[in-house]
């Protein structure tokens, strides 16, 4: 009699407590705000864990499945899954012959080799295959490559090799059209900035209202019922900037865009979209680094205490939006270029820099030492002057805002940034020195890659094949 | 209406229909073989006019720019494999969206620069074998891929041009240096795929 009374019991606790737990996963799933990662299997990599707030960045339908996924990964990521930043676009494997291949290893898609949620499979950038999965389709490289003949499968990827997406800085004609090149070049400058000069090319540019020409603090065109608002300060900061020096004054950015009326009001906090009226492409590239890509997701800012990497325990509260490192109306690039990421970052290779030969240099060029453009400064490296499209028939120059593109792995940052000053070869050893990277180059790689002594063996093989009468200055071998 | 006229007007509209039908411009049909062959005439003279008039004038005749797998760091010409490449990669982009239409073709040689690009399938060894024992002539087969079957066509690629002799003969990674101008010096693989 009693144990039917406890079973009845215990199915009644049962009970209740699926509903509570079903009710309460619902309410989780369907509530907007909610933290929804108890859903998650396993947490998200380094690369995406911003976006462990929205499910749906990635799953953009329910029951999507691959398509859908691929979809996700090649709206954020697939300006540079094509040639030449991809030795291995899906354009390679999508012909039937490659049929068979694909049935070992399915390279037509992302999460084959980046699978999300499994941090017990998951290695360096996120791959969750074995490091030889080379093999599946160079299993007879040694054939081609006589001098790879000794080389295991799981060193292709090793630092200065190969990569298997972005092989810029690493392939063969590459590496030996800058055999024997010093380690530093004499007189090395990064390329200058180009907008100004450009604007009238810039399609939406509202040369019309806001003509190319400097103004002063009476021309700021502040609305007469602001103007008691606005602190001298402001004005005196405002004036000092290339946005004062080229005709861009209160309204181009404190004024919202036209409603369904067309009428625009004055605002007194202009968001990132203010900014992307006319340096859309900055901010485009921001919103693909691990600064902006909360914000580009349009998830609330990314707080510096939410960071995997060590931060600064008093800027833990400080969210990332484009005014963290361009103060409001103090747009000096210069400070935003250093000053503005010791503010936040506390990892070694941050620390080390302030004693750095490098930041000798960047305080040289600050002093007037050395021409603009000679000094290193952390965003020479992390956020290098790079040609961009700005459409079909117009590239600029332009500061690149996604900090996470020449990460990893650190051979993207040989062209982007290292081969500015220093030979090819000494880069790719300073790159493949952990300890060289953690004191901010401080010193001389310790470490030897053999890359280039394998290119000039086969540029003297390519020398001794050719024949006497091979014209072959017209093309490119 | 009565049972007769019904069944009149049910004939009659059928009629209609069926002529209309037979009359609709493109409902005719051509055979597997001949839209290969019809793909390859379009592909092969693209391809051929670039050489000539682009590659081997620029690079060979006037001497004012290079040829180069890796055109936009050398700032040169992209090969004519790449141009032939190029448009099979963005044919297979857009024919995955449209499955009347839906081929692939590419490049291929016994004695490729570039190893990848070696016959895989046994219809690709044997058609290419075939196309350069057997001059003029094309390899038509059948294959099964990936549990997908095709209709493949092989056609002989022939060195029409002195730049390609020129350049597959000096290329360090030409497992053949002795091509003439004239040779068959790989093929062409159109695959479309099939019913059944």
């Amino acid at each position: 009699m009693a144990g039917a009374i406890w079973r009845r019991g215990l199915w009644l606790i049962w009970l209740l407590a699926t509903a509570g737990l079903v009710l309460w996963l619902a309410h989780t799933m369907l509530t907007e705000s909610a933290d929804k990662t108890v859903f998650m299997p396993g947490p998200l990599t380094s690369g995406h864990h911003q976006l462990q707030l929205d499910c749906t960045a990635c799953h953009t339908e329910p029951l999507g499945g691959g398509e859908v996924l691929q979809q996700a990964c090649v709206d954020c990521h697939g300006d540079e899954r094509r040639k030449p930043f991809d030795s291995h676009p899906v354009t390679k494997f999508q012909d039937p012959r490659n049929a068979d291949r694909l049935g070992e290893i399915d390279a037509l898609h992302c999460v084959t080799c980046h699978t999300e949620h499994r941090p017990e499979i998951t290695a360096r950038d996120g791959v969750t295959q074995p490091p030889d999965l080379c093999f599946h389709c160079h299993v007879d490289i040694a054939e081609d490559r006589p001098s790879h003949r000794d080389f295991p499968f799981d060193g292709c990827k090793a630092s200065g090799c190969h990569n298997f997406h972005d092989n810029r800085a690493l392939y063969t004609n590459f590496l030996i059209k800058h055999l024997d090149e010093p380690e530093t070049v004499a007189t090395a400058v990064m390329p200058k900035v180009e907008y100004v000069e450009l604007l009238d090319q810039l399609p939406g540019y509202p040369l019309m209202r806001y003509p190319v020409k400097p103004l002063g603090r009476d021309e700021a065109d502040v609305p007469p019922d602001i103007a008691q608002d606005v602190t001298g300060k402001a004005l005196d900061d405002w004036a000092a900037t290339a946005h004062a020096r080229s005709g861009v004054n209160c309204t181009a950015c404190h004024e919202t865009a036209p409603d369904a009326q067309g009428v625009t009001r004055w605002t007194d906090t202009p968001g990132m979209a203010a900014c992307e009226g006319c340096h859309a492409l900055e901010v485009k590239r921001f919103g693909k680094g691990k600064h902006g890509m909360r914000l580009a997701a349009g998830l609330p800012p990314m707080q510096v205490v939410e960071a995997l990497l060590p931060m600064r325990e008093d800027a833990a509260h400080a969210t990332l939006t484009c005014n963290s490192c361009h103060p409001a109306h103090r747009y000096e690039a210069r400070q935003a270029a250093a000053d503005a990421c010791l503010k936040c970052h506390n990892d070694a290779h941050t620390l080390a820099y302030r004693d750095s030969p490098h930041h000798r240099l960047w305080q040289k060029e600050r002093r007037g030492d050395l021409p603009e453009g000679g000094g290193v400064s952390c965003a020479t490296c992390h956020m290098p002057r790079v040609e961009e499209d700005v459409n079909d028939w117009l590239t600029r120059v332009m500061v690149d805002h996604n900090q996470s593109a020449n990460l990893s792995p650190n051979s993207k940052m040989i062209r982007t940034s290292c081969l500015r000053c220093h030979g090819l070869g000494f880069s790719i050893d300073a790159l493949a020195d952990r300890q060289l990277i953690d004191s901010n180059f401080s010193g001389r790689p310790s470490v030897h890659v053999k890359t280039m002594e394998l290119a000039a063996a086969e540029a003297e093989h390519r020398a001794s094949e050719a024949g006497d009468d091979d014209d072959t200055s017209m093309f490119g071998f | 209406m009565s049972i007769k006229m019904k069944y009149g007007a049910a004939l009659a509209v059928g009629l209609a229909m069926g002529v209309a039908n037979a009359a609709e411009p493109g409902s005719e049909t051509v055979s597997v073989k001949a839209m290969a062959d019809a793909l390859h005439m379009v592909m092969d003279s693209d391809r051929t006019i670039y050489t000539k008039t682009i590659v081997n004038r620029l690079v060979k005749k006037e001497k004012v720019i290079k040829a180069s797998e890796h055109y936009e760091d050398d700032k040169a010409l992209a090969l004519p494999a790449q141009m032939f490449r190029f448009g099979s990669e963005l044919v297979a982009e857009r024919a995955s969206k449209n499955p009347e239409v839906n081929f692939s073709y590419s490049l291929q040689s016994l004695w490729p620069v570039n190893k990848q690009n070696a016959p895989k399938t046994d219809a690709e060894k044997t058609g290419l074998k075939y196309v350069v024992d057997n001059v003029g002539k094309n390899y038509y087969t059948t294959e099964t891929l990936g549990g997908k079957k095709y209709f493949t066509a092989i056609y002989p690629d022939i060195g029409v041009a002195p730049v390609c002799v020129a350049c597959h003969n000096a290329h360090p990674d030409s497992p053949r240096k002795d091509f003439k101008l004239g040779d068959v010096m790989g093929g062409v693989v159109v695959r479309i795929p099939v019913e059944g």
